[in-house]
């Protein structure tokens, strides 16, 4: 177990050092994001005669496609690289190659929702920052990190995979979203998260179920 | 018993059948290179070895152990330098050989990296980015991270592609180096005169066989090279 976590752990590492480095998925996604709410503002400006009412959706719209950018490229710099065979040739469970990437996914997507969430306030003018909803928020970018990070997985050794990845991914991460969509929209209402127990139960239910999937087919998903 | 033991192994992709039916038994300490043509299967067999790839059929035993019953305890005895260097542009030659370290759990990482380093001539830069190194270095640098752990059995897949004639000899002397008879070696090249001053045995795969097999004392470069033309020629 102990070599499992310091495989998890050097992966983990070596992602977060290389993208420190290059800034390749950050920038791409920060600005992906920036770019969309800014849109997203002018597009709402006129006829919405309450923010609040289209900012759940604004934020993960934004968080989803912008979460894409990054998805995608966690292997597929591993594999142009050829850097994939040497995570692979790891004397453990391939599981934790996938746990590696996929926390470094998490921190990825949880930075750039660090950026998104007071972008949102300063466009929309409607605050953001309580408890509750940062909980759904990191709920849900687990989900995304989960799913995408076996997606990535699986389409990198396909022609057309950056298409094909958000073609994958957004139906079966549609559970995901519709939670946090709907926790955000009751959380700006000013609904006390116990009243929203059905929703967190379903974005924890399919957390775990895709984490689990994702930790059982991993190893089938990579090798040729 | 030999250290690898290969029976009846096929392997296809969809309807291409890559190996037709390899049989071939390596024994410990002993360097084997493997020639053939573009597309014989030589990459596809070095990966199966290194467990990156399912085989379709037949069986492979490392020191007696089916690599399908155990691949991550085999894949502790195996060392790979591919085509590519597995290495990361944006982490120096120490920070590279830090992290397979960690993948494979080595104790006192340090002095081993450090071993290694000055082994292939890169421990003045060290602290340099991998992007700043040429071809050469890199290759230098890939074998280093594939004997990071010590793995008595050191697969090279084409290690000299890419290189210029004085990058390709140090890569030779290297490679002579850190085989020794401690490691089994089982390297793939098109370079023939290469292949036979590394080699106690010759092999050529080709059209997924294995078509010659020989003690590369019993076998000289003028005898080799017009077989290996009838292979690469007749694509058999």
């Amino acid at each position: 177990m102990k070599r499992y976590l310091q495989v998890i752990a050097a992966i983990w590492w070596k992602d977060v050092r290389v993208e420190l480095r290059s800034k390749d998925i950050f920038t791409g996604m920060a600005v992906f994001a920036a770019l969309a709410l800014l849109i997203l503002n002018f597009a709402f400006e006129l006829r919405v005669p309450d923010k609040r009412m289209v900012v759940p959706g604004v934020l993960w719209v934004t968080v989803a496609f912008a979460s894409v950018l990054g998805l995608g490229r966690a292997f597929i710099s591993e594999k142009d690289r050829g850097s994939l065979a040497g995570l692979l040739l790891a004397p453990v469970d391939r599981s934790a190659v996938y746990c590696g990437k996929m926390l470094a996914n998490l921190v990825f997507i949880l930075v750039v929702e660090l950026f998104v969430l007071p972008l949102i306030v300063l466009f929309f003018n409607v605050s953001l920052i309580s408890l509750p909803l940062l909980l759904v928020v990191a709920l849900g970018t687990i989900g995304l990190a989960v799913v995408g990070t076996i997606f990535s997985a699986l389409t990198v050794n396909t022609r057309a995979r950056e298409v094909l990845l958000p073609i994958l991914l957004f139906p079966i991460i549609l559970p995901v979203l519709v939670s946090g969509i709907r926790m955000t929209i009751g959380l700006l209402e000013g609904d006390p998260l116990s009243k929203l127990g059905n929703w967190l139960q379903l974005l924890l239910i399919f957390d775990i179920l895709y984490l689990a999937i994702a930790f059982l087919t991993f190893d089938y998903v990579v090798e040729e | 018993m030999a250290l690898i033991e290969i029976e009846g192994l096929e392997k296809a992709f969809g309807r291409h059948r890559v190996l037709r039916g390899v049989h071939l038994a390596i024994e410990a300490g002993s360097s084997l290179v493997l020639f053939g043509p573009n597309g014989a299967g030589k990459t596809t067999l070095l990966r199966i070895l290194a467990t990156l790839s399912r085989p379709s059929a037949g069986s492979v035993r490392v020191a007696g152990v089916e690599i399908r019953a155990n691949p991550e305890g085999i894949r502790r005895y195996l060392g790979l330098v591919a085509h590519m260097p597995l290495l990361y542009d944006d982490l120096s030659a120490w920070e590279n050989l830090r992290f397979y370290a960690r993948l494979y759990g080595v104790e006192r990482p340090e002095a081993r990296i450090q071993e290694l380093l000055e082994r292939v001539g890169l421990w003045p830069r060290r602290k340099e980015l991998v992007r700043t190194f040429s071809r050469g270095m890199v290759q230098r640098l890939a074998i280093a991270r594939a004997l990071v752990h010590n793995p008595p059995i050191l697969l090279l897949d084409e290690p000299d592609t890419g290189l210029d004639p004085q990058a390709a000899e140090m890569m030779t002397t290297l490679l002579r180096e850190v085989g020794g008879n401690a490691r089994t070696v089982l390297m793939t090249t098109h370079h023939l005169e290469r292949g036979l001053a590394l080699a106690d045995r010759v092999l050529i795969l080709a059209g997924g066989r294995i078509v010659f097999d020989a003690e590369a004392t019993a076998v000289s470069y003028s005898d080799l090279r017009p077989l290996y033309d009838r292979y690469v020629a007749g694509g058999v």
